[in-house]
């Protein structure tokens, strides 16, 4: 397990790749990542993220713990960014890596809806009239509620 | 003990860090608000939406009656939008 918090762009499919070779155990990785995006209703230049460091790393390498051991993985990674980027460059990026694949897709799953409402990090979006904070999505908070409120799978 | 503040309350605050020294009777985030609140017109301009400014206490995220004594750090914030 292991997080990265860091203001430089990197290169997710060289990070997925290298995850890839951490351990024989996996018979599945998912790799999900994260980009800015600006639509037709939304168009923005670029996005800043503001952070608080050391609560990030810990909050981030709690759920990657959690997930490691809900979900049974062989390994998780996180690298998420901070500072300006610019449209279509990568903010975020889980990889997990399991026995079977659910857990993997899980285990992702899992870290991206707790860290989207529980880690320290406000996103601005900066358009032509200036920068403007995100509002918190109330969906966030349902999706990360889900994680408490599942019960376990029925034994047949 | 230090306050952080973070993203629009940061910019209402016009700082992002003070150092306070909360009288003993002041023993939670709760009372703290208030404490600060009431010596301090741009802190209580800004913590005005307060149900739903959330705080951590050395780097654990906490509940606004969480108590303070022994804490080194205390940070303000709104909802997180990270991911």
């Amino acid at each position: 397990m292991w997080v990265r918090i860091q203001q430089e762009p990197f290169d997710p499919g060289a990070e997925s790749n290298a995850f890839f070779l951490t351990d024989g155990a996996a018979g599945a990785t998912v790799t999900f990542t994260g980009l800015v995006r600006s639509t037709p209703d939304n168009p923005i230049d670029a996005l800043i993220l503001e952070h608080h460091p050391t609560m990030a790393k810990k909050q981030i390498e709690r759920f990657a713990n959690e997930a490691m051991e809900k979900f049974e993985l062989v390994d998780i990674a996180v690298i998420h960014r901070f500072g300006e980027m610019k449209v279509g460059e990568v903010i975020v990026q889980v990889m997990a890596a399991s026995p079977h694949r659910q857990a993997a897709f899980d285990g992702a799953n899992y870290v991206m809806d707790w860290l989207k409402t529980d880690a320290p990090f406000w996103k601005q979006e900066v358009t032509s009239d200036g920068a403007k904070w995100v509002q918190h999505r109330k969906s966030d908070d349902q999706a990360r509620e889900k994680w408490q409120t599942k019960t376990p799978p029925k034994q047949s | 003990m230090k306050i952080l503040y973070f993203a629009w309350l940061r910019e209402r605050m016009n700082k992002g860090s003070e150092d306070v020294s909360p009288p003993t009777d002041v023993a939670t985030i709760d009372q703290l608000i208030d404490w600060k609140s009431a010596s301090d017109e741009s802190f209580a301009l800004a913590f005005q939406d307060r149900e739903i400014i959330r705080a951590s206490i050395d780097d654990e995220l906490v509940e606004s009656d969480a108590k303070i004594e022994g804490a080194r750090e205390i940070a303000f914030f709104p909802p997180m939008t990270g991911g």
